[in-house]
């Protein structure tokens, strides 16, 4: 289950003209930004005071151009959300609002669904020690500063979901966690959970230069395959033994957090999410991953377009990075623009991410339009913003597109998604606004600044009734 | 034309010589010497655009700019098309062709950390123009960059600005020494100092040491102008370089982000009678009055540039090379310095996004031709499409700042460099 908060920040703008009216506005001025102070302190005060239930509340986008994703756009369209949950999406003269919505004008505008970065640095978390390079134990969940200002920037670019990650210098870094950019303070609140109330996330590994150092840490790739070998030879081992036991506590093995991690693993409860570059350490992964039988997402993979064949062959799923050059380091050397496009052509699942900090979440939609630059087709890369990210992350049943019943978690734009001159006006999680570009404070975040990359302040859950206001 | 992808940055002149060379041999195959670019949308940055214009190309110098129904074309010329044209691109601050794509110490030749202060290191020697990269920035109608030692130590050497062409840095370059490039804040300080003072350990002791190594040079500008030659000092490189920086000849490239150090640059400045060039700048908007009325230009950092936590550019804005140039100063756009990956920016992206973020098209792009070519003192050879000026061109098939056009041709000194859609 997934815990909705209540109470907090107002959901949307309630006046349809009126927080969007601004930008556009600020567009027409290209350059030259009004932030109309007055009528956003009146909103922040509201905002700040209320305390409403946003599972009582519709929210009508009304008017713009819709990208539901996995089907086609909608040139005027309506997008209704109730209760945190998408509850209508069509054309908006055939799409009733209810009487009780909220309108948001949106003529003009793009709304989309919230974008799914599956490969975020964001928090401040950390993984595995210098201890050695196998840690599938830690957590990185165990590590994650809440109030970073990396989350705010996240917001900005129109992010909702992402899959933060410890690093690639082990083999294997750590569990990751699947997170939702509610604003909240704790990072039990930020979780996704599975029916059990369990955080979901994947283990992080990698190979290729990256975990490469003196002992313990493996000297070459093939000392590196190993090392993942032998361990999860001892999961099998393990496995083995706790099915044995049948859950008899007398036959049980002992408790091991590093191979339980592994257990998960090879039964499929955690996707591997594998750090490569280079072709060969990109066919090393998936000669793993046929003996052992894990689920993988390839992650970076600069050398995709080398391989693309044998990637759609081997079904596996990429998580593609672009960046404004290759190199910094060798294995990225040949790295290409291309890779969305050719792993498009191949008919591979292909996502994208930013690896923020390596490029910057205010910058994601930038990402997808390089690579349609480099010839992927303009519907496969919103694709891989979105829906593709959540597939990968398992969670492409709840999130990634506007579907009824899927989560409200969806962005508004200025314009097209793939050019430079569009911004992100508002983001909604689970129906609630969590970023909106004419409050003065999310601007700062959104461009930069004296002071944007401080830690944000606590979200204020309490001090609502300590000033006399409403319950 | 399917060989010339085969051929490694074709030095201009060689090029051309090879096509006069083709030319007498083989009469019959057409080896443009004259070209002619033709665009939509032409942005000459020497006067208003024009629409449906030519760029006219001979012996690698423009001959002719003007609108296509008016301009006399030559015969036999070379045709280029594209919707948008605009002079090549030139980056005001990169480190490309001494830091190569490896990111290996053997591709690494931006900075030298045995000392603090080392003006004396040329950028010449440590060019390498068959780096991967220079063809990458090319590809995107970079022409011609500002490149040398790297950000990282108190005076790190020197500078220089070269075309992204020629198989040698002699064919490349066209200011061997274009500033001496200093580093105020974090980067050039080591924790505590050495104990043989050779890096700083804190802001006083830097500036400390910048100025007395001024005053050195001030000594031995005075004593080598003696009438008596047999009291003139031994020469010496390093001196001979900062007193080049004191008689106005170079201009010190400061690379500084935190108000203080700029303000530290400023100060050094007026002290020492000397030109500054301010360098990134993230917390420039702060002081962006006194770097005006000091009449100091400023290569704003990346747009793109990460504004890491805790780190000195933590507070750098998309806004502020709007922020600069509305309060007056002179600035252009730079790809930068990266330590990893991506190992280059590509300023015709962060222009892209400082159009979007205060600056108008024409102003970023200015930032990127005109306003760079005249910070970085090459003006009278680029940066505009004007008669008389080298021949380097940029064409686009559409807006060059959105993400999804693509540069469709590269011209360096009218030698086409590149027909392949980026």
């Amino acid at each position: 289950m997934i815990q909705r908060a209540t109470a907090g920040r107002l959901p949307a703008a309630t006046d349809s003209a009126g927080l969007l009216s601004g930008w556009r506005r600020e567009l027409d001025n290209a350059g030259v930004i009004n932030s109309r102070i007055h009528a956003l302190a009146v909103a922040l005060v509201i905002a700040w005071c209320g305390v409403v239930r946003a599972a009582d509340t519709a929210t009508a986008f009304v008017g713009g151009r819709v990208i539901p994703v996995g089907r086609a756009e909608v040139p005027a369209g309506t997008v209704v959300i109730r209760g945190g949950t998408i509850v209508a999406v069509g054309p908006a003269d055939s799409t009733p609002v209810p009487p009780d919505a909220q309108r948001i004008d949106t003529t003009g505008l793009v709304v989309m669904p919230g974008l799914v970065d599956t490969h975020s640095h964001v928090g401040g978390g950390q993984g595995g020690d210098a201890s050695g390079p196998v840690q599938p134990d830690v957590r990185i969940l165990d590590s994650i500063n809440v109030r970073d200002a990396g989350f705010r920037k996240c917001r900005a670019g129109g992010l909702t979901t992402l899959n933060i990650m410890p690093g690639s210098g082990h083999l294997a870094s750590g569990q990751t966690v699947y997170v939702k950019l509610r604003r909240v303070d704790t990072i039990d609140e930020l979780l996704y959970r599975d029916a059990d109330g369990r955080p979901l996330g994947g283990l992080k590994m990698a190979n290729g230069t990256n975990s490469q150092k003196e002992p313990p840490f493996p000297g070459t790739r093939g000392k590196s395959a190993a090392l993942v070998r032998q361990k999860f030879v001892k999961a099998l081992a393990y496995r083995d033994k706790l099915a044995q036991a049948a859950g008899d506590p007398e036959k049980r093995p002992d408790r091991d957090l590093e191979l339980e991690a592994l257990v998960d693993v090879l039964e499929k409860r955690k996707i591997v999410h594998h750090h490569c570059h280079r072709a060969d350490d990109i066919m090393t992964v998936l000669r793993l991953r046929d003996e052992f039988g894990f689920d993988v997402v390839l992650h970076h993979v600069s050398e995709a377009w080398k391989v693309a064949g044998a990637l759609a062959k081997s079904g596996a799923a990429c998580s593609v990075i672009v960046l404004d050059s290759p190199g910094g380091k060798i294995e990225a050397a040949d790295f290409s623009l291309v890779n969305g496009a050719a792993l498009e052509a191949a008919g591979v699942p292909c996502a994208l991410h930013t690896d923020d900090p390596v490029t910057d979440s205010r910058l994601f939609l930038r990402t997808a339009a390089l690579a349609v630059r480099a010839g992927m087709s303009r519907d496969k890369a919103i694709e891989s913003l979105t829906l593709a990210g959540a597939r990968m992350l398992g969670l492409g049943d709840r999130i990634g597109s506007l579907d009824v019943g899927k989560d409200a978690d969806l962005i508004v734009l200025s314009g097209d998604p793939l050019s430079v001159k569009t911004r992100v006006l508002q983001t909604f999680v689970e129906g609630r606004q969590v970023f909106d570009r004419d409050d003065p404070e999310d601007r700062l975040y959104a461009v930069g600044g004296f002071g944007a990359s401080r830690d944000q302040k606590a979200e204020p859950c309490c001090i609502g009734p300590a000033l006399g206001g409403l319950k | 034309m399917s060989l010339d992808r085969w051929r490694a940055c074709p030095s201009p002149r060689a090029a051309r010589l090879a096509a006069v060379v083709i030319a007498l041999a083989a009469p019959a195959v057409a080896v443009a010497e004259v070209l002619v670019v033709r665009g939509d949308v032409v942005h000459t940055m020497a006067g208003p655009r024009i629409t449906d214009g030519v760029v006219v190309i001979e012996d690698g110098t423009i001959s002719a700019v003007g609108p296509a129904a008016t301009t006399p074309l030559p015969a036999n010329a070379k045709l280029l098309r594209g919707a948008v044209v605009t002079p090549g691109l030139v980056d005001a601050h990169s480190v490309v062709g001494l830091a190569g794509h490896l990111n290996q110490p053997q591709d690494q030749d931006q900075l030298d950390s045995a000392e603090a202060i080392q003006p004396e290191l040329r950028a010449l020697d440590a060019y390498n123009p068959q780096e991967r990269l220079i063809e990458w920035l090319r590809g995107f109608g970079v022409t011609t960059i500002h490149t040398g030692h790297a950000p990282g130590a108190l005076v790190s050497g020197q500078t220089m600005v070269v075309k992204l062409a020629g198989t040698t840095v002699e064919e490349a370059v066209l200011v061997p020494m274009a500033m001496v490039a200093v580093t105020l804040g974090d980067a050039a300080r080591r924790e505590g100092g050495d104990a043989d003072a050779k890096s700083p350990g804190t802001r006083s002791k830097a500036v400390a040491m910048l100025r007395a190594e001024f005053v050195k040079a001030q000594e031995y500008r005075r004593k080598r102008a003696l009438a008596d030659a047999s009291k003139h000092p031994d020469v010496d490189l390093g001196l001979e370089t900062m007193a080049g920086v004191l008689g106005g000849t170079v201009p010190l490239l400061v690379t500084a982000d935190r108000a203080h150090d700029i303000a530290s640059a400023l100060r050094v400045a007026e002290e020492f009678g000397v030109r500054v060039v301010l360098d990134s700048a993230a917390e420039g908007y702060l002081l962006a009055d006194r770097i005006k009325a000091a009449g100091v230009p400023v290569i704003v950092h990346p747009t793109m540039r990460r504004a890491g936590g805790g780190g000195e550019t933590e507070n750098l804005s998309f806004e502020s090379a709007a922020t600069l140039r509305a309060a007056g100063i002179p600035i252009a756009l730079q790809s930068g310095y990266e330590s990893y990956v991506p190992k280059t920016r590509v300023v015709l992206f962060e222009a892209g996004l400082a159009s979007v973020h205060g600056l108008t098209f024409e102003q970023a792009l200015a930032a990127v031709t005109i306003d760079a070519a005249t910070i970085i003192g090459v003006a009278d050879r680029v940066g505009s499409l004007a008669v008389g000026k080298d021949g380097d061109v940029a064409i686009y098939d559409g807006d060059p700042f959105e993400y999804t056009t693509h540069c469709t041709g590269v011209v360096i000194d009218g030698v086409v460099m590149s027909e392949e859609a980026r």
